[in-house]
Parts: C-alpha cells; sequence; structure tokens
C-alpha cells in the first residue's frame, strides 16, 4: 500500500525544511525521499573542506545555491599551523565555477583564497550576492577589485578578521554607479591608510545603497568622516566605526552626536580604535536601543566605559579590554540583565605582572548579577576553585565557558591546589554545555569529572594540563557529543589515542600539538582507520629519520571519505593505502 | 560503541590501559605536566634551553627562562599562548608582528620587532630562534648539514616599498617602522643585494 505524494509535493514540503540536521534526517527515510532531497538542497556546510572533495559533494547536490567551507583547524588562529598546510579554495570554486552557474553565497573560514580565485568568484556566479571570508588569507585588494568590479547584485561582502594584503589602491571605486544592491559591508580588518580617494568612494557607495543595514569600516576611516557617513545610512543596524580620535572641536562632537541619533535602527556597535574618551558620549542617544557592544579594541579606563555601558539596558553582548576591571564589571551586572555573552580580552597578555585589576571576582559577579548570562571568553591572571563552583551555581544555562588563566599551570591563588574540583564543577552544573576551554594547574581528575557530565560537550581545548594517558582516555571514552578536540603541551600519548581510535570516526577533529604522541602510534593509527586521515605535522623533517618511539610535533587527525589529500606541503606526512598495505 | 570492543577487534592488547603509568620508554610521558620537553622547545619561540630543565615544580609554576633580548618585565613567549589573534595583539598595545621566513627552514616565525631596542637584540633572538633547526642540505642529499662548519646567512627584510634590503642600513627606529617582513637568506643567494661590506650573521648550526 503506498501512499507516496507526487514528487513536486514531497519537494515543496522539504522546502519549508532548513536546517542541515533535518535535511539529512530526510533524505535516510527511504530512496526516493533521498533522490528528491538531494536534487532540492540549496545550502550546504562543510566543516572540514578536506572531509569531503568537491566532485563528491556536485554528485549529491547538483543544484546549490550557498556553501560554507571551513578549512585549517581552530589553532591555526594562534599561530600553530604552519603557513602552507592547507585550506586551498581554489580547487572548490573551480569545480562550482562550472557545476553551479547560479551559486549565490561562498562563506568560508580559515581558508587560503587567491586574488585569482576572487576573480573567478567575480566571473562564474552572475547571480552571486553573498561572500563571507572569515580569518581567510592569501588575498590582496586587487581580488576584492573583482568582486567590486564584477558582481552585479552583490548584496554581502564581509571580510571579518581576514588578512588581506592592502596594496593601498581604489578598489572601492570599482564598485559600479549602478551597483545600489549592498546590505552588509565589513572592511574592519583592512590595514593600511587611506587615500581621500578611497574614503569619498566609500560615501558615494553607502549614499547609493538604500539597503545598507550593516557596515564596519576600518581603523583608517576618521572620525570627522563618520558623521557623514550615518547620515547616509540611518537606516544601519549595525556599524563598525573606525578610530574614534580626532582632535577635541565641539563642532565635531555635536556632528557626530547629531548624526548618531539620527541612527534609530543601531543595534550594534563596535570599532572603537584609538578611542579619546571624550567622543564616547556622541553614542549615548542611541545606548538604549544596543544589544551588542564591541569595545574590545577600547583602551580607555574602566570609569569610561562604565559610563557608556550603564546606558546599554538592553545589552546581549558585550566584548571588552580587561581594563573594564572587576569593578567595571560589578556595574555591568548591575545594568545589564539581559546580558547573555560576555568576552573580556587581555590589554597586556605578555607582562609579568598584572596591569589592571581584573580578577575572578568580576566574573562571579557577572554571573550573580545576569540571569541569561550563557557565553563566556575570560582572560585574568588568577583564580579560585570556589569563585568556579559560585559561577556553576550562579549560571547552570551556560553553553559556552572558556577561561583562560594567562599563565600557564596557575593553581587555585589562595589553596595552591589545581583547578579541578571547579571545573568539575562547572560541567556538573551547566548540564547544557557544549564549549569548553580549560587553563590553569590541572590533573587528570579534571578530566574525570568532563568524561563523567559532560554529555553535551561538543568543542574542548586543552593546555599544559593533566597528568598522563588517562586523561584522555576519559574524555575520548566519556564525552558522547564531542566533535571537536584541540589540545597543545599536555603529556597525553599512544595509549588513549588508540584505545579510542573508533571514537574519532565520531568527531570532525582532533588536534594534539607538543605532546606525547609516537609517529608509530600515527602510523598505526593510519593504517587500522581508513576513514581517518591522520597528519603528522612536523618541522624536523620526514618522523621515520627519528626513532618511531619519538613523539611527533603535532598530529592532526580528522575523519574524511576524500581519502588522503593531495596538497600537503613537505612538512606534513600522512599514511596513505599504498604503504599501509606495504607495511601491514 | 564501545571502545573497547573495537579494541580487541584491532589487536590493541599491547596498548591496553592500565592505571599505572605510561610506558618508560618514553621518558617524558611519565613526568609531571610543569616541565617544558625537549621537542617542543623547538617551536617555541624565543626559548633558551636551560641545561637543567628537568626541575619539577610542585606549585606549577612555569620554569622560568632567561632571554638577553626582552625587557625584564616580560617574560619568555610560548607560540600561541595566550591564545589572542595577532590582529589583537597588534592594535591593543604597541606590537609589530613581521614574519621571518629563513632559507631551508619550512616554518615562518614571526617576532614582534617591538620587544627589541637594537639590531643586535634582534639578530641575537633570532640566532636563538633558529639554531634547534635541523636544516636540510640539498647538496648532502638531506643529511643534516655539517655542524662544525655551519653557514652564513644574510638578514634581510621587505620594506613598505616592496624592496628587499639588508639589515642594518637605516636607523633601528625607522627600520621597525617600514619592516613589513623578514628573510634570512643563505649569503650565496644574497649577493646582488646592496653592500659588501654588511657584515653576515654566522649562524652556529
Amino acid at each position: 500500500m503506498a501512499h507516496s505524494f507526487p514528487e513536486e509535493v514531497l519537494e515543496h514540503v522539504f522546502s519549508f525544511i532548513d536546517s542541515d540536521k533535518d535535511r539529512n534526517a530526510v533524505s535516510l527515510v527511504c530512496k526516493s525521499w533521498y533522490e528528491i532531497e538531494r536534487w532540492c538542497r540549496r545550502k550546504i556546510f562543510i566543516g572540514n573542506c578536506y572531509a569531503v572533495t568537491p566532485r563528491i559533494m556536485i554528485r549529491r547536490f547538483p543544484e546549490l545555491r550557498s556553501v560554507s567551507l571551513k578549512g585549517k583547524p581552530h589553532f591555526a588562529d594562534f599561530d600553530l599551523v604552519p603557513e602552507g598546510w592547507g585550506g586551498y579554495v581554489d580547487p572548490w570554486v573551480s569545480a562550482m565555477g562550472r557545476a553551479y552557474p547560479l551559486l549565490e553565497e561562498l562563506r568560508l573560514k580559515r581558508m587560503v583564497v587567491s586574488d585569482d580565485t576572487l576573480e573567478m568568484v567575480s566571473k562564474s556566479f552572475k547571480n552571486f550576492k553573498v561572500l563571507v571570508l572569515s580569518s581567510c588569507e592569501g588575498f590582496t585588494t586587487d581580488g576584492l577589485a573583482s568582486i567590486a568590479a564584477n558582481c552585479r547584485n552583490l548584496r554581502e561582502l564581509d571580510l571579518r578578521e581576514s588578512d588581506v594584503e592592502d596594496l593601498g589602491g581604489n578598489w572601492l571605486s570599482c564598485f559600479p554607479e549602478s551597483c545600489t544592491s549592498l546590505v552588509s559591508l565589513n572592511i574592519s580588518c583592512l590595514g593600511s591608510e587611506w587615500s581621500l580617494r578611497n574614503l569619498s568612494a566609500l560615501e558615494r557607495l553607502v549614499g547609493r545603497s538604500p539597503n545598507l543595514r550593516r557596515l564596519r569600516m576600518n581603523r583608517a576611516v576618521p572620525l570627522d568622516k563618520l558623521a557623514n557617513l550615518l547620515r547616509r545610512a540611518p537606516y544601519l543596524v549595525e556599524l563598525g566605526t573606525g578610530a574614534f580620535s580626532s582632535e577635541l572641536h565641539p563642532d565635531v562632537f555635536s556632528n557626530l552626536s547629531g548624526a548618531f541619533s539620527g541612527c534609530k535602527e543601531l543595534r550594534a556597535l563596535s570599532g572603537f580604535w584609538d578611542v579619546v574618551p571624550a567622543y564616547l558620549p556622541a553614542v549615548y542617544t542611541i545606548c538604549s536601543g544596543l544589544t551588542s557592544l564591541n569595545l574590545s579594541y577600547a583602551a580607555v579606563q574602566s570609569s569610561d566605559l562604565v559610563k557608556l555601558i550603564t546606558q546599554c539596558q538592553n545589552l546581549q553582548r558585550l566584548w571588552v579590554l580587561d581594563y573594564i576591571e572587576d569593578s567595571g564589571l560589578e556595574a555591568l551586572a548591575e545594568s545589564c540583565k539581559n546580558l547573555q555573552e560576555l568576552r573580556v580580552f587581555p590589554s597586556d597578555p605578555f607582562a609579568a605582572e598584572p596591569n589592571v585589576t581584573l580578577t575572578e571576582q568580576g566574573l562571579v559577579a557577572v554571573s550573580e548579577g545576569c540571569p541569561k548570562l550563557e557565553s563566556v571568553l575570560y582572560f585574568c591572571r588568577q583564580f579560585t576553585n570556589d569563585a568556579l563552583f559560585t559561577i556553576a551555581k550562579n549560571r547552570p544555562s551556560l553553553t559556552r565557558f572558556r577561561l583562560c588563566i594567562i599563565e600557564p599551570r596557575t593553581p587555585d591563588y589562595i589553596t595552591l591546589e589545581p583547578l579541578d574540583a571547579g571545573f568539575g564543577a562547572i560541567v556538573q552544573n551547566c548540564k547544557e554545555l557544549r564549549r569548553l576551554s580549560l587553563s590553569g594547574l590541572l590533573t587528570d581528575r579534571v578530566f574525570e569529572h568532563i568524561g563523567t557530565h559532560a554529555k553535551k560537550l561538543e568543542m574542548l581545548s586543552i593546555a599544559f594540563a593533566g597528568d598522563g594517558d588517562l586523561g584522555l582516555h576519559h574524555v575520548l571514552s566519556g564525552c558522547e557529543s564531542l566533535r571537536k578536540l584541540e589540545i597543545r603541551d599536555c603529556p597525553f600519548g599512544d595509549k588513549a589515542l588508540l584505545a579510542n581510535a573508533a571514537k574519532l570516526e565520531t568527531m570532525r577533529s582532533l588536534w594534539m600539538s607538543s605532546c606525547s604522541v609516537s609517529f608509530e602510534a600515527c602510523k598505526l593509527l593510519g593504517q587500522k582507520m581508513p576513514r581517518l586521515n591522520v597528519e603528522v605535522i612536523d618541522e624536523r623533517g620526514p618522523p621515520d629519520s627519528r626513532p618511531e618511539s619519538c613523539p611527533v610535533n603535532t598530529v592532526y587527525i580528522y575523519r574524511s571519505i576524500a581519502g588522503p589529500r593531495l596538497d600537503m606541503p613537505a612538512f606534513v606526512w600522512t599514511m596513505d593505502e599504498e604503504l599501509a598495505l606495504r607495511l601491514s | 560503541m564501545s571502545s573497547e570492543a573495537d579494541n580487541s577487534s584491532m589487536n590493541f592488547d599491547e596498548t591496553a590501559l592500565t592505571l599505572g603509568l605510561p610506558g618508560k620508554s618514553r621518558p617524558s610521558v611519565g613526568e609531571k605536566s610543569g616541565v617544558k620537553r625537549e621537542f617542543s622547545e623547538m617551536v617555541d619561540l624565543n626559548l633558551h634551553k636551560k641545561q637543567n630543565n628537568d626541575q619539577e615544580h610542585d606549585d606549577g609554576s612555569q620554569v622560568e627562562v632567561t632571554e638577553p633580548a626582552k625587557s625584564p618585565a616580560s617574560k619568555a613567549q610560548v607560540v600561541g599562548w595566550p591564545p589572542v589573534r595577532s590582529f589583537r595583539k597588534n592594535t591593543i598595545k604597541s606590537c609589530k608582528y613581521v614574519k621571518v621566513a629563513v632559507d631551508g627552514a619550512p616554518y615562518l616565525r614571526k617576532v614582534d620587532l617591538e620587544l627589541y631596542t637594537s639590531y643586535q637584540q634582534l639578530l641575537t633572538s633570532l640566532e636563538s630562534m633558529f639554531s634547534c633547526f635541523t636544516i636540510r642540505n640539498r647538496m648532502n642529499d638531506g643529511k643534516p648539514m655539517d655542524l662544525v662548519n655551519g653557514s652564513e646567512y644574510v638578514p634581510t627584510y621587505e620594506d613598505k616599498d616592496g624592496d628587499w634590503m639588508l639589515v642594518g642600513d637605516v636607523p633601528w627606529k625607522m627600520f621597525v617602522e617600514s619592516c613589513r617582513r623578514l628573510r634570512l637568506m643563505k649569503s650565496s643567494e644574497a649577493l646582488g643585494l646592496g653592500n659588501r661590506h654588511t657584515p653576515c650573521y654566522k649562524f652556529p648550526f
């Protein structure tokens, strides 16, 4: 008895299903649903560009309009992945240029993008709308010029935190006068000083973009230009200023203040490089509407920060430097009852002595005062188990908790004990915790707690912690939802890795650098697990030029159906099948 | 899916976990976590190896390392720690991170030029940074270079205009301002650049 709907009906139903998880579930129901679903899937997210090939993607999903790709592992952000490791997007764009002429959106993170690739993007996809390059590198403003010149319907150009070589040209003028479709422009990462021609090109571009809602400029855009820009874009929802400094002049201030008050839709502010505190009050009129405030470049004193922050009662997200100090965080906890996310960055991470009074007290105060707090990133120099107990008790709703005590292996500064119990309380109470970064003095006990309690944990970052293999074993055998595990400078070795080899296929990736994993174990793992790519990254030359028991510098393991990659540089070794056959 | 079941099917009996310390054949594994291992020092910036670096510190404090080029106020830096992205470091305090390439070494490094006050400090630091390498010499079929003879490297840099210059030609401050990246070039390749009288720095490989 078959009550099957016609394909068109099913397709129509499926068009309401957006999430990848649900789409994947639909495709598993039966063969015909699999077929129908794959032809009508429009969006894909690939968390590791080496897990699959462009050919496989195109073969299964012939009609994609939106592709998101991630390349290098997270620790690349901290210079732990050597240059030339990989993550090149060019093969993807070449293949998609042929297969997806109707592609509209490309979102890349930690990938290497060249100017040629950007030119290919700009010319291959007639209806291209969205380009997001997050923490990417390898391209210059010439590549941006191609995008500007050729993408007639561009809606979004977002270069967040990418490393762009600014050739100082005039790329903004390459947007034709007929381009009026921009909704979002983020060029905050661009480095060098700008010519007046670029600035006026920006003004004209903003002026002819009635749909512009997100504009993040770079440091080079001077404050005295900001008022004009704001007046041309009064419907902005998100703004990133340039440098927030100028010679003190009442006209500049009143002009700026007036311009801000005209922007009644503003919900997010960022930028604020080189802040002259006297100019901060220019934004006061729109503070009550702000939900997101990024002051992480603003090197100003706590009192100035507090004056601003306490006006933002609807704040949901705050990024700030540790200049805010404990006192400022206490004020935050009093005023901003809707706060969901707090990030406190270090103003002087390499100073031997603390330069500000930012301690565990600040975070405890926020955990007490902000009932909706769920996401924390906190750099500081001291912590206690008690403070962690309190935070865990106050905020069982935490989903992301990243604590970075700057000095590795710092104990509880009052009891001088490891912080095992404190982090144990966090994982035990915060049952929805998805992301955790550890620091301070930690033994294998903390990993026992994590393995026992952190059942929803998806991403874990560990550094300078643990006593031996048992620690790693607890994590790999206990954390059922674990997808990404990154470890550096821990005494974890072969045993836990090999004993939990099957677990690795259920995860996206495992990174271990400066640990005690031997080349022998890497080879064994690579041989026995064909669906894992086991990459040994070592600068000292071929691993087989040293004893097999010698620890490798870095091993990066990820699941893949693409097989060994073909673009490995000289300092990366992997066990390919041929070699595996010869050795087994 | 139990890892124990998979364990036996892959014949990992030898590697089955026990509660005792892992095998003694790898001495580094049994040590307390307070110790930095030799191999990890190779990729750490600006660290001099102490002769007796197997001291253990129960209070968990980092092994203090001396570094002549640093001001006394700041500690020796570990690569990638604390985990702060370089664009943040560059904007917060006066910081001038530039990439350093050495002919023959696969990895690039980054140094913060603001940490030094003279050419000598910078070059001493670069020496210690790259001295741990086993540099491949293509002429010797990949065998490590003859340590006795060493090799001569010439420090060069790319300036704001994209030109490659010899390090040391201009006053220090001007150099810090205009330097975009550094390259330690094999002296045989550097013949075309500038002045023959510029000193070649001999690295004790």
